[in-house]
């Protein structure tokens, strides 16, 4: 096989830069199934929902950095009125009712957003223009800032999780929500927050990702679908198996489409999936399960 | 101080408590005898607001309390140490006392004292701070179960079976805690298989048989008088 070795250099940086901005959203789907067991197939379009909310703001302010806090911030406010009025009266029913409403949700904000921003796709334009060489290539410095951006928020994540007094109680909850509770912490609330946070990380993705592809009311769906690939792979409610399986997946296609055409490239996340439930359906990035 | 009265729960449709009235005074180690299955963890579990009762009151301090959600029993004073522990095995030592410490309110100094004079009781805690939880050993998951409810400086205690699966040594280390938290002035109901350590532990036993209060006692009377004990477990 002669692919040239620039050539596996471009696509790893591709799909590293791909999956720093997929573990941005699998990072929220999967905090907010650890601590809810709410499987929320929303969470697309709550991307979707963030690169109008950050279209609208730069065509305003023509600030994409001033957008990008804005959605995030807005997005965020929304997934907490959301979690409140329809996720909290379901708490204690049964899942299906849960996922019925979530998918429910992504039905209504996706006709939403046809109806108020249309059908064709706008492209954000991106703050950095500035390329760099790469071999044969001039690669754009936005892509690299965009891994390094979201990195640093999934970096700011982990920080707040594991020393923060919150972070401390949302883990306590996603490991024992009555004792939590009877702990004296306000689950319910804590609920609403992590929700909010989720929420507010798939629209910053989805601003990140805007410059990057044309933002339609559609690439929630994708995203949806990818992130739960990379859930499941990485091991449900795991955060960090859920980071390295977005990297993961999304080397494997940037590899993939080497070999094949980048549509057909999507098949391998596909064989992961089903290689992964076949023989290790907790997760590839967890420990084995004693 | 917490008062049941006449207190009836289901899980689902199976009638659990008949009927259950148990006082606990402030201050008071009130210990509560019974085989499994009678409904002893029950009674903690409405008193945490984690099973409503259907009918009957909870108060706690003359506030009914019956079906508040858990942290808003908690904040009131009332803190739950389960039967089967239930630490947060992937959270540190430190981590889990932290669930009860960062309360609103709680000044630096005041975490302080309350981490010294948990770490004085169970000086393993200590070492161990920064271990996960779930490394520790039986006797020690049930030692940090106790000491992170006291970080709720709460006014009363619902310790179910904390000597379950101990070894003696750490039976008589759980003893000690009881009569140290008594002598703090924190009110306790104790649920026991063990009858010789509820009666030493306990100033007043209440014994429940299939979901109701059978007999209710100073634990000096049972102490002298067995065959009340013997007629109601067996032992």
């Amino acid at each position: 096989m002669g692919i040239p070795v620039e050539q596996i250099l471009i696509q790893t940086i591709n799909g590293l830069v791909n999956g720093m901005i997929l573990a941005l959203v699998a990072s929220g789907l999967t905090l907010i199934f650890g601590i809810m067991d709410v499987v929320n197939f929303a969470h697309g379009e709550l991307v979707m929902l963030g690169a109008f909310t950050g279209a609208t703001t730069l065509a305003v302010t023509g600030n994409f950095w001033l957008a990008l806090v804005a959605a995030t911030l807005i997005v965020a406010m929304f997934g907490a009125a959301l979690q409140i009025s329809t996720l909290r009266p379901l708490i204690g029913r049964d899942p299906l009712t849960t996922i019925l409403a979530t998918f429910g949700i992504s039905l209504v904000l996706q006709k939403y957003a046809l109806w108020q921003w249309g059908p064709s796709a706008r492209k954000l334009q991106e703050p950095i223009s500035a390329q760099f060489s790469l071999f044969y290539l001039k690669y754009p410095w936005y892509r690299i800032t965009t891994a390094l951006l979201s990195a640093a928020i999934i970096g700011a994540l982990y920080l707040f999780l594991k020393y923060g007094k919150y972070g401390i109680w949302i883990r306590a909850a996603i490991q024992d929500r009555v004792m939590a509770q009877a702990m004296g912490i306000p689950v319910p609330l804590l609920h609403t927050a992590v929700f909010a946070i989720g929420a507010g990380m798939a629209a910053a993705s989805g601003v990140l990702f805007g410059p990057l592809a044309g933002v339609t009311q559609t690439i929630g769906a994708d995203f949806t679908l990818r992130a739960f690939i990379v859930v499941v792979v990485g091991g449900m409610g795991n955060l960090g198996g859920s980071i390295l399986a977005s990297i993961f997946i999304s080397l494997l296609e940037a590899y993939a489409s080497l070999i094949v055409s980048p549509a057909q490239a999507v098949i391998v996340s596909f064989v992961a999936l089903i290689l992964t439930l076949l023989f290790r359906p907790t997760g590839l990035f967890v420990p084995t399960p004693k | 101080m917490l008062v049941l009265d006449n207190v009836h729960t289901y899980y689902g449709k199976s009638h659990i408590l008949h009927g259950v009235s148990i006082e606990v005074r402030a201050g008071e180690v009130v210990g509560l005898l019974g085989r499994n299955g009678v409904g002893k963890s029950t009674t903690l579990k409405t008193v945490m607001g984690l099973v409503r009762p259907s009918e009957g009151h909870v108060t706690f301090e003359g506030r009914e309390i019956g079906g508040l959600a858990s942290h808003h029993v908690a904040h009131l004073g009332i803190a739950w140490v389960p039967e089967d522990r239930r630490i947060f095995k992937l959270l540190s030592v430190m981590e889990n006392l932290r669930t009860g410490l960062d309360r609103a309110g709680v000044t630096d100094a005041k975490k302080k004292d309350l981490l010294d004079k948990v770490y004085a009781s169970f000086p393993v805690l200590g070492e161990r701070r920064g271990q996960a939880g779930g490394t520790l050993s039986g006797g020690e998951q049930q030692m940090l179960a106790i000491a992170r409810a006291m970080m709720l400086e709460p006014k009363i205690i619902l310790l179910d079976e904390p000597t379950e699966g101990l070894m003696p040594r750490m039976v008589s280390q759980i003893h000690e805690i009881i009569d140290v938290l008594h002598r703090d002035g924190v009110a306790i109901l104790l649920v026991e298989q063990n009858v010789p350590l509820t009666l030493e532990a306990s100033d007043r036993v209440y014994i429940m048989e299939k979901g109701v209060v059978r007999h209710h006692a100073p634990a000096a009377d049972l102490r002298a008088n067995h065959a009340v004990i013997h007629q109601y477990l067996g032992v």
